[in-house]
C-alpha cells in the first residue's frame, strides 16, 4: 500500500513541467484574472471550468489559433514569475495531440521530427516519379508532347496511384479526428453550431483578435497579414483542389481529355489556385521568420515551415509545368510536380496539415458548448 | 530643450506625452522600469468607470454624473473635492474615442463582474494591452520614450520646474508633468507611515504590494520637502484582502479572494470583525485590505463551504480544504474551538431568506456582533473551505494637491510649468475608499489634462513659442 502510494506520488512528480501540468497551472492564473476573454474563443470557454483535465487542455489547446495577444497582454508572462505563456503551452499540446491521435498509431511518431519526415517523403516521391518516367519512356527529355501528361503517366496510372493515397490519408485523418473528438466529449452537433463553426473556420474569426484589428507576429502590434496570407494559401489549396475535382469530372462524365485549353475552367481555376498557394504560403514563411520568439513552440518550427514550403513548391512545380508544358522539360516537370503531390498526400495525416483538422473540430465544440448554459453560477463579481 | 518632460509610464503619463505631442510640443517621456516592465500599476488594471448617458457601445444603460458623483462620496466618506470629482467624472464621458484612437480596445465585461457592465468600460486584454497601445502610438506620433530611467530628484525654482536628474544626468525641460505612481513599493515609508499598533507589531511588514517595484514615490517625497502642496495621508490607500501567497510585488488582480461575502472572515482568533455582506463585492473588496491590516498579525481567514462554490471567481491558489471545522482549523492554524463557537454563533443568527447573489437579497444574521446584513447563509456543508489572507496594497493616496489645470501647487500658488497627473494625485478624488476602475478614470482625465496644460505652457512666452514652431517645421 505505501509502495502504490509513492508510486503514485512519483507519478505526479514526473508529471509536474509536462505541457498538460504547465497549462493546467497557468489556465487557474488565466481563469482568476480573465483580462484576455475578449480576444477569442479559448478564454471565454476555459470561465466555463474550474478544473482543467488533459481532455479540457486538448480541446482548449486545439481552439487556440496561436494569435499571441494574450501573451504581449499577459501582466503574468515572464519576467513576472509565474511565467504564463498560454500561445507556447498550447502549441506544445496540440503537438501532442496530433501524435497521440495519429492513425496508425506509430505513425504518430513522425510529428518529432516532422521537418525531416516531409523532406523524405517528398523526396522520395520526387525520386519515385523521375525513375517511373524515366522507366516509361526511356528518357526523362522526350520531344515535346503538346501537354500531353498522359503521354509520360496514364491516367489510369496517376488516378489509381494517387487515389489509394488520398483515401489512405482521408481515412487516417477521419480515425483520428473521430478519437479526438470522443475524448473532447463534444456533445451533439446542431444546425446552427455547425454553420456558425464553418463560418467562424472558414473566416479565421480568431485570428482577427477579437476587435478586428489582427493578430501579432513580430511584437505588440497587431496585423491582419497572418489572416490574409492564410486565406489565400487555404482558398488557392481549394481552388487547387476545385480544378483537379473538375478535370476529373471532364474525364469521366464527358470524354474531355487533358491537356485542357488555357481559357479551360481547370486550367484557371488551377492557375488562380496556384497564384493563391504562392502568394499565401510565401506570406506565411515570411511571418514565420519574423515571428515573436515567445509565440508558440520553437520546435515546430520546421513542421510548420516545411508545410508551408512543400505548398509553395506544389504550386511552383504546378505552375511551371504549365507554362512549359509543350517543350521537352514536360516529362521531369511533370515528375517533378507529382512528386511534391505526393510528398503532400503522403503526409497529408503526419504533417501541418492535420493543424485545420482538428481545429475545425475544436471550433466545433465551441459552437456546440456555447449554446448549452453554463453549471457555473459566476453572477457577482 | 524639450518642450515637455515626462516623467513616469503608466496611464496617467501616457496620456499626458500623446497629448502635448499631439498638441505640437516635443516630449520626452522617462520610464524607471525596464521595457518588459513598463507602464507601472496601469499594466494590472482592467477597466476605467466612465459616466455616460445612455448606453454606449460596451457600456449598458446609462451612469449619469449624479449618480457616478454620489458612488464618488460614499466610498470617500465625503473626503473628496466636489468640483474635480465632477471634472473627472464630466470628462469620463469624452475619453473613450480618444482612446481608441490611439489604440486601446475595449471589451464586453468580463464574465463574473456583471454588477460592472453599467459602469465600467473593459480594456480588451486589460491595461498591459492598453499600455502596448499607447507605447506604439507615442512612439509613432514622435515623443520619444526612454526605459530604466528613474528620476532621482527635480530642480525647482520658486514653484518652476528647471530640471530632473536621471543618475548624473541633467535633463532640462521648459515644463514638466509629474506621473510617476504613488510610493506603495517604498516598504520603508510604508513602515514610517504605519507605525507600530497596539499590538507591537509594525502592520506595513505584513503587507503585499499588488502592483509595481517601481513605485517608491521619490519625487513625492522630494516635492513635499520643497513646499509643494499635498493631499490625504499616507496610510491611506486602495488596499485589497490578497491570497497571503501572493509574490511580494505584482501579484496583480488574480490574487484576490472572492470568497469573502459567501462565507465569513474571521482573524487569528478565529473572531469575526466586520460585515462580509455590507455591498456587492466590487463595491466592497478595495476596503479589505485596510479591515484586514487592522487586525492582529494582519492576517484573516475567509471560510466558506461546499454550498456556494462556483459562485464567485476562483481563486489563483488553491484553499485549504477540510471535511469538518476543526480539521479546517488545524489546516489553517486557527483554535479549532473558538473557530467552531464563532461559525455556530453565526449559523444560530443566519435568518435565511431567498439567497441571491445578484442582488442584495433577504439573507442576514440577527444579534450577533458584527452582523452579515447579506447573503448570510449558514456554514454547515462540508467540505470547507479557507483562504488565508492579507492586506494588498494597489496604490496609495497620499499625493499633492492641484486644480482644474493639473498644476502642482505651492503655498496655493500653482506652478507656471509643473503639473501632476495619476496617483501622484488621485487622493484630491479619492480621499479614502475606492469605487472600481476610478483610478483610471483620474489618470486618464489629469494626464489629458496636464499634457495639454504643460503644451500650453511651454509654448505660452513668446520666443519659446517661435522655437517651437521652428522645431516643428
Amino acid at each position: 500500500m505505501q509502495e502504490l502510494k509513492s508510486l503514485i506520488k512519483d507519478a505526479k512528480g514526473l508529471a509536474a513541467g509536462t505541457p498538460e501540468a504547465e497549462a493546467d497551472r497557468m489556465l487557474q492564473i488565466c481563469n482568476a484574472c480573465r483580462y484576455c476573454e475578449g480576444f477569442c474563443a479559448v478564454f471565454p470557454a476555459m470561465t466555463r471550468r474550474i478544473e482543467f483535465t488533459p481532455s479540457v487542455v486538448n480541446y482548449l489547446a486545439n481552439l487556440c489559433h496561436n494569435c499571441g495577444a494574450c501573451l504581449h497582454a499577459c501582466q503574468y508572462a515572464t519576467p513576472h514569475e509565474f511565467a504564463v505563456n498560454i500561445p507556447r503551452v498550447m502549441a506544445q499540446i496540440r503537438k501532442e495531440t496530433y501524435i497521440t491521435y495519429a492513425w496508425p498509431q506509430s505513425f504518430g511518431a513522425l510529428y518529432k521530427s516532422n521537418g525531416v519526415s516531409v523532406s523524405i517523403a517528398v523526396s522520395l516521391s520526387i525520386t519515385f516519379f523521375l525513375l517511373l518516367s524515366a522507366l516509361l519512356n526511356g528518357s526523362l527529355f522526350s520531344g515535346p508532347l503538346n501537354g500531353n501528361f498522359y503521354a509520360i503517366f496514364s491516367h489510369n496510372t496517376l488516378a489509381v496511384m494517387f487515389g489509394a493515397v488520398f483515401i489512405f490519408s482521408l481515412i487516417a485523418i477521419a480515425i483520428g479526428i473521430i478519437q479526438f473528438w470522443k475524448s473532447i466529449s463534444a456533445g451533439v452537433i446542431s444546425a446552427s453550431a455547425a454553420v456558425e463553426a464553418t463560418h467562424d473556420a472558414l473566416t479565421l474569426k480568431y485570428l482577427g483578435g477579437g476587435h478586428g484589428d489582427g493578430c501579432n507576429n513580430e511584437d505588440d502590434a497587431f496585423s491582419l497579414w497572418r489572416k490574409y496570407f492564410h486565406h489565400f494559401t487555404f482558398y488557392g489549396f481549394m481552388l487547387c483542389f476545385a480544378a483537379t475535382s473538375v478535370a476529373t469530372i471532364y474525364h469521366y462524365a464527358f470524354g474531355w481529355y487533358a491537356p485542357y485549353a488555357l481559357s479551360s475552367l481547370p486550367v484557371i481555376l488551377g492557375t488562380l489556385g496556384g497564384i493563391g498557394l504562392l502568394i499565401g504560403p510565401a506570406g506565411l514563411l515570411y511571418l514565420n521568420l519574423q515571428r515573436n520568439s515567445a509565440h508558440g513552440d520553437a520546435s515546430q518550427k520546421p513542421m510548420d515551415r516545411a508545410f508551408i514550403v512543400l505548398l509553395f513548391l506544389i504550386s511552383a512545380s504546378g505552375l511551371l509545368l504549365l507554362a512549359y508544358r509543350d517543350s521537352a522539360a514536360m516529362a521531369a516537370l511533370l515528375a517533378i510536380h507529382l512528386g511534391f503531390v505526393m510528398g503532400f498526400f503522403l503526409t497529408m495525416p503526419y504533417g501541418k496539415f492535420a493543424h485545420g483538422i482538428y481545429r475545425v473540430a475544436a471550433l466545433l465544440k465551441n459552437s456546440i458548448e456555447k449554446r448549452q448554459k453554463s453549471h457555473l453560477q459566476l453572477g457577482a463579481d | 530643450m524639450v518642450d515637455v518632460l515626462v516623467i513616469g509610464g503608466g496611464n496617467a503619463a501616457l496620456c499626458a506625452a500623446l497629448m502635448a505631442r499631439e498638441a505640437g510640443a516635443s516630449v520626452l517621456l522617462l520610464e524607471a522600469a525596464p521595457k518588459d516592465w513598463r507602464g507601472g500599476n496601469s499594466s494590472h488594471t482592467r477597466n476605467i468607470r466612465a459616466m455616460h448617458d445612455e448606453p454606449q457601445d460596451v457600456m449598458l444603460e446609462a451612469y449619469s454624473e449624479e449618480e457616478y458623483w454620489q458612488d464618488v462620496l460614499k466610498v470617500t466618506s465625503g473626503i473628496t473635492d466636489e468640483f474635480l470629482a465632477r471634472l473627472v467624472i464630466r470628462s469620463s464621458s469624452q475619453c473613450r474615442d480618444w482612446m481608441r484612437h490611439y489604440g486601446v480596445r475595449f471589451q464586453a465585461p468580463l464574465s463574473g463582474t456583471l454588477n460592472l457592465s453599467r459602469t465600467n468600460a473593459f480594456f480588451m486584454g486589460g491595461g498591459k494591452a492598453l499600455v502596448n497601445a499607447y507605447y506604439r502610438s507615442a512612439e509613432k506620433l514622435g515623443v520619444q520614450v526612454r526605459y530604466e530611467s528613474p528620476v532621482s530628484s527635480v530642480e525647482i525654482e520658486d514653484g518652476k520646474f528647471i530640471a530632473a536628474y536621471v543618475g548624473d544626468e541633467r535633463i532640462e525641460a521648459k515644463t514638466c508633468v509629474l506621473a510617476a505612481g504613488g510610493f506603495e513599493s517604498n516598504r520603508e515609508w510604508l513602515k514610517e507611515a504605519w507605525g507600530v499598533n497596539q499590538y507591537g507589531e509594525s502592520p506595513a511588514d505584513n503587507f503585499l504590494i499588488r502592483g509595481t517595484k517601481y513605485n517608491n514615490g521619490v519625487l513625492l517625497k522630494q516635492l513635499i520637502s520643497l513646499g509643494a502642496d499635498s493631499v490625504s495621508d499616507p496610510t491611506q490607500a486602495h488596499m485589497v484582502a490578497v491570497d497571503a501567497r501572493a509574490p511580494l510585488y505584482d501579484g496583480g488582480i488574480c490574487t484576490r479572494i472572492d470568497a469573502v461575502s459567501f462565507g465569513v472572515m474571521v482573524n487569528k482568533n478565529a473572531q469575526r470583525f466586520s460585515d462580509e455582506g455590507e455591498d456587492f463585492w466590487p463595491k466592497r473588496y478595495a476596503f479589505w485590505g485596510r479591515l484586514v491590516a487592522k487586525e492582529p498579525g494582519q492576517i484573516a481567514y475567509s471560510i466558506i463551504d461546499s454550498k456556494v462554490l462556483g459562485r464567485f471567481m476562483p481563486p489563483v491558489f488553491p484553499g485549504e480544504k477540510a471535511d469538518t471545522l476543526d480539521e479546517l482549523a488545524t489546516k489553517l492554524g486557527l483554535d479549532s474551538k473558538a473557530l467552531q463557537e464563532t461559525i455556530h454563533s453565526y449559523n444560530a443568527a443566519c435568518q435565511v431568506g431567498t439567497f441571491d447573489h445578484t442582488i442584495l437579497d433577504d439573507c442576514h444574521t440577527q444579534g450577533i456582533e458584527p452582523a452579515k446584513t447579506h447573503w448570510a447563509l449558514p456554514i454547515d456543508t462540508g467540505p470547507f473551505y479557507g483562504y488565508t489572507v492579507r492586506p494588498g496594497v494597489t496604490f496609495t493616496y497620499l499625493g499633492l494637491k492641484t486644480d482644474e489645470t493639473a498644476a502642482v501647487r505651492f503655498n496655493s500658488t500653482p506652478s507656471s510649468n509643473l503639473f501632476v497627473a495619476g496617483e501622484m494625485m488621485a487622493g484630491n478624488v479619492l480621499g479614502k475608499g475606492y469605487a472600481a476602475g476610478i483610478g483610471m478614470t483620474i489618470g486618464t482625465v489629469f494626464g489629458r489634462i496636464a499634457g495639454t496644460q504643460a503644451a500650453r505652457a511651454s509654448q505660452s512666452s513668446k520666443s519659446q513659442g517661435v522655437e517651437a514652431k521652428n522645431a516643428r517645421a
